[in-house]
């Protein structure tokens, strides 16, 4: 039943998950149409991500994702996935974002890392991170999936570039070493209500972790870590819906906050 | 009034023996299906009375059931409070048998240590700031003396609010020089993380839940007071322990807290 994995079939799965993007529609999980391994699935993303750099945008850094056990135990992964962020995914702090463009959005909120200098991998450690970072700032991801009803396995996540949606990154940043990256509290609210609470702990047992293995598996895939890129380090809340009209808030102790507010079209 | 005096001693005496015991009996509103949150209070302190004339000292109060998390996983939609007394405390590095209470659970929580005496009535977050001396990290083990940890209002709030034991640990530290709304905390068992959270997840700041704690007690003609212990209440979920088991609260700038379990 299964076809085999041929070049072909990989750049039909990239144009197939591109179209469903440009036209805000979701297709069938792609792990029961080939025996298709996490190399594939990224090279699929790799095809994915070109096609949107071809219509125009530029990358302007990376995500990591599947860093917390819970969503690993339930990938049956034991590793993150990463995906790229490209300049059509910036919603700026206090901004809003219409939600009717994105197909099935979920958010999280995240540390975002800035690199003051390239990151080569393989060999990174966690401390090669923190030499390396700018900043951080608190952000909240939008994460979106171009399958249907979320029905997704890892092979699925990684092809649809790591459920990449939009993202917000706030304007209050400050060096790493003046934030506690494991322990400072991430308070989310929806309009001034805490609705759910977490800390850096929860990524990777530390988010400079994460992006150590993301320089890490880069390196090995020999795809470029640049300074100036954004990482989205890893989820520490909980999924939360986004609903039209509701005002969105990450606060990172020690840190700031960012916001969005989620509009429906012509609604706003 | 439908909960006699003569049903409060009664039934005081019951969760007393299943406190001491370990034992797990129904919810009390089972037999007294019109007990209400006021008669499970007339229960619980005629329960500190049991206990204070055992020679028991009242070292402080809780506050239960302040984050969203725990309401929901109680199905319980309003907090609550509870006595504390020095045969709870227990002292750091102590292995806390895990027999000698009915289905033991964890929760990590930001206690405060008063400097002051708290109004009983009409007491404000500004009250709570002014009278804190510091704040430590906790780990509250919490026991429902009811079967299979299921309970309503008025039930848990007669069974003290399912006070069981309490761990202080970490670096005492003044209230004003943290940030109280975003202490993260990281709960680790066995080397493994159970989850994360932040203060707010307590009533969105934890001196909130210690004022609401201290209009409570003044509800039941009793008072914070100075040299009290105030635990605000669990910012993650209960987590059940076992035998064996070892577990670590790390907090933002707190420290970090442990206990062990046999």
């Amino acid at each position: 039943m299964s076809a085999p994995v041929t070049p072909e079939l990989l750049n039909a799965l990239s144009e197939e998950l591109f179209a469903a993007w440009q036209q805000q529609r979701t297709i069938a999980p792609l792990r029961n149409r080939a025996e298709l391994t996490l190399d594939h699935a990224y090279r699929i993303q790799q095809g994915f991500v070109e096609r949107r750099l071809a219509a125009g945008e530029t990358i302007v850094g990376k995500k990591i994702g599947v860093t917390s056990k819970a969503v690993q135990d339930l990938l049956e992964v034991r590793q993150p996935d990463f995906g790229q962020l490209t300049s059509g995914m910036v919603v700026p702090d206090g901004g809003t974002l219409d939600v009717s463009k994105m197909i099935q959005p979920k958010a999280e909120a995240e540390l975002a890392f800035v690199l003051g200098e390239d990151l080569v991998g393989p060999g990174i450690t966690a401390v090669d991170v923190i030499n390396a970072t700018a900043w951080v700032a608190p952000c909240i991801e939008l994460v979106d999936s171009r399958i249907q009803g979320w029905d997704i396995k890892i092979v699925d996540t990684v092809a649809d570039n790591a459920s990449c949606g939009m993202y917000v990154i706030g304007e209050a940043k400050a060096s790493p070493l003046d934030v506690d990256l494991n322990l400072a509290g991430t308070v989310v609210k929806v309009d001034g209500e805490v609705v759910t609470t977490g800390a850096g702990a929860a990524v990777q047992s530390g988010p400079a972790n994460a992006v150590a293995w993301l320089a890490n598996t880069l390196g090995e895939l020999g795809l470029p870590f640049r300074k100036g890129e954004v990482i989205l380090s890893g989820s520490q809340s909980i999924l939360l819906p986004v609903t039209a009209g509701q005002t969105l808030e990450c606060i990172i102790g020690g840190l700031g906050a960012c916001s969005v507010t989620f509009t429906n079209g012509s609604a706003q | 009034m439908t909960v006699s005096d003569a049903d409060v001693a009664r039934l005081a005496a019951h969760v007393h023996k299943a406190q001491l015991d370990a034992q797990a009996i129904p919810k009390l509103t089972n037999e007294h299906p019109d007990l209400s949150v006021e008669d499970g209070y007339r229960v619980q302190v005629a329960l500190q009375r049991r206990y204070l004339e055992a020679g028991h000292r009242l070292v402080g109060w809780k506050a239960g059931l302040t984050s969203q998390a725990k309401m929901r996983q109680m199905g319980v939609s309003e907090p609550s409070v509870g006595f504390l007394t020095d045969r709870m405390a227990v002292p750091e590095g102590t292995v806390v048998e895990t027999s000698t209470m009915v289905h033991p659970r964890v929760e990590c929580e930001v206690a405060f240590v008063l400097g002051a005496d708290l109004p009983a009535k009409g007491c404000t977050v500004e009250d709570v700031l002014a009278a804190t001396a510091y704040v430590v990290p906790a780990i509250e083990i919490i026991d429902s003396r009811y079967e299979a940890f299921k309970f309503d209002l008025p039930s848990v709030i007669a069974d003290n609010s399912s006070s069981a034991r309490f761990v202080v640990g970490g670096n005492p530290t003044r209230l004003e020089t943290v940030d109280r709304t975003t202490l993260g905390l990281a709960m680790v068992k066995n080397g493994e993380l159970l989850t994360t959270g932040a203060s707010a997840a307590v009533m969105g700041d934890p001196a909130a839940a210690v004022a609401l704690t201290a209009n409570l007690v003044g509800r039941l003609g009793q008072q914070l007071r100075r040299g009290m212990i105030i635990l605000s209440g669990g910012i993650t979920a209960a987590f059940p322990v076992a035998p064996g088991d070892h577990v670590s609260a790390r907090f933002q700038s707190l420290g970090v807290v442990d206990v062990r379990f046999a």
